[in-house]
């Protein structure tokens, strides 16, 4: 049976891992790709690393982590961020980046989901929603969930489904950072409505709450951060509580 | 085990001389190889690129990659001239995604023949189960009979799949079935040639004792 997949996230700046990383044996906190070789080692599924470097000129240095990881890491990995135009989604496959993520640009220009996916193929393609609820209803941020569009999450996700995404990554602002659990409701209500895959995120702060996700919305992965890179939750114990409860995983 | 000073997946090519175990990786313009190379690069086989026929005789083992869209990958190797000679081919050959894909017979993707070295057809997951479309992600093998190719690969171990066609079960030739809605062959084996549907490249541990077990044949 196909499996549900745990995915650790990692923010990267200037080819350097930002957040906080507290693995005990780790030589290098900082540094991204011996952070998914540990991850990949301790059963993670697959990898997200997300780029915030700020300046044009530093992306060569994305480039530069995209290929060491790629020789050096033996699972999938997306890398999110920067990403606007073909030429820069063509590097980053060239440098063997499995999937892109794409965000505020697919909002910005929507024809570039479809012009991604008519390139690489929609497998290579995930659009990142960072959604909060106000006025009663999902509404799509960018920004790190500061700017509000007039965008309806929902209708967007299918928007971005009907024009070529391969998966969506859906982020509750509203839960992330609140170590509360995922949107369970909200993620469920959308993937009864889409058929590719759904990730979800924001939230995890415990392993129930991995086991709820995936019970509850039926989602095909979990991201998360924090609770992977403090080592609060161990990616085997994980997974070990996970197949306990009937969930089918690696 | 980071080991950034010997790994050299960026070179295409390692200077050939004579066959001595390497691997040729047919290079038709079909998808990204990186991947490849670099899990080549981490188990230590070397390898080169099959740019024409004459390539063929430098290699002891012939890999087909190929991702994307299967007719299109067909008119590409059809292109390069190099058909003919891989269904001639008597050293192990292992097509991976698309590149098992073409060792079918048929594909409904663009409904295009393939290289018709199996008598087996390449299918649509559309319309034929009620699961998501594409196949992405983890899912457990069973092999069908003891096959060199699983050496020291546990039964329902996982490897990583993104495919949208499959290829449909035979009792001649699958060598390992997937279960997604249906069961489909997750590898393929007739004489010398070998297809796995999954990406041994990005899957673990288990996908590169499977690189290494064809190094090995």
């Amino acid at each position: 049976m196909l499996a549900k997949r745990i995915i650790p996230c990692l923010d990267v700046k200037d080819g350097r891992t930002v957040k906080g990383v507290n693995f005990v044996d780790l030589r290098d906190a900082g540094d991204p790709v011996e952070l998914a070789w540990q991850y990949s080692e301790q059963g993670a599924d697959e990898l997200v690393f997300l780029d915030i470097t700020a300046t044009h000129e530093k992306r060569k240095t994305t480039l530069d982590l995209v290929k060491a990881v790629a020789r050096q890491v033996n699972i999938p990995f997306t890398i999110g961020g920067g990403i606007n135009e073909l030429r820069d989604a063509e590097l980053l496959l060239n440098a063997g980046a499995d999937k892109i993520s794409i965000n505020s640009a697919a909002v910005r220009n929507p024809q570039l989901i479809n012009d991604l996916a008519k390139s690489f193929g929609r497998q290579f393609v995930v659009v990142a929603v960072d959604t909060r609820f106000t006025d009663e209803r999902n509404f799509v941020y960018l920004r790190g969930g500061r700017d509000k569009t007039e965008l309806e999450t929902d209708q967007w996700i299918l928007e971005a489904a009907d024009r070529g995404a391969g998966e969506i990554l859906l982020t509750s602002m509203d839960h992330d950072g609140t170590k509360n659990g995922f949107d369970n409701v909200f993620l469920k209500q959308i993937n009864d409505r889409i058929h590719i895959p759904l990730i979800a995120s924001g939230g995890a702060g415990t392993q129930q709450h991995f086991v709820e996700t995936f019970k509850q919305a039926n989602v095909d992965a979990a991201l998360a951060a924090s609770v992977f890179h403090y080592g609060e939750i161990l990616i085997p114990d994980l997974k070990r509580t996970l197949r306990e409860e009937g969930v089918v995983v690696r | 085990m980071i080991c950034e000073a010997s790994c050299t997946a960026e070179k295409s090519a390692y200077v050939i001389s004579n066959a001595n175990n390497m691997i040729g990786i047919v290079n038709y313009g079909a998808g990204n190889i990186f991947s490849l190379t670099a899990a080549l690069d981490r188990i230590g086989v070397a390898y080169g690129m099959v740019d024409e026929e004459r390539d063929f005789a430098h290699f002891d083992r012939i890999i087909i990659p190929g991702v994307g869209h299967a007719g299109t990958a067909m008119r590409k190797l059809t292109e390069s001239g190099l058909v003919e000679q891989i269904s001639k081919l008597e050293k192990p050959v292992l097509g991976i995604c698309v590149g098992m894909q073409l060792l079918s017979a048929f594909s409904e993707e663009g409904d295009a023949d393939m290289l018709g070295i199996m008598p087996l057809r390449t299918l649509h997951f559309d319309g034929r189960i009620s699961e998501k479309v594409p196949h992405m992600g983890w899912n457990s093998i069973f092999s069908t009979g003891t096959n060199t190719l699983f050496q020291d690969v546990p039964d329902g171990s996982y490897f990583y799949f993104v495919h949208s066609y499959f290829l449909e079960v035979d009792v001649n030739c699958s060598a390992a079935l997937c279960h997604y809605g249906l069961d489909f062959s997750a590898a393929v084996q007739k004489d010398n040639f070998f297809g796995v549907q999954f990406h041994p490249e990005k899957s673990g541990k288990a996908g590169e004792q499977v690189l290494l077990n064809f190094a090995k044949l």
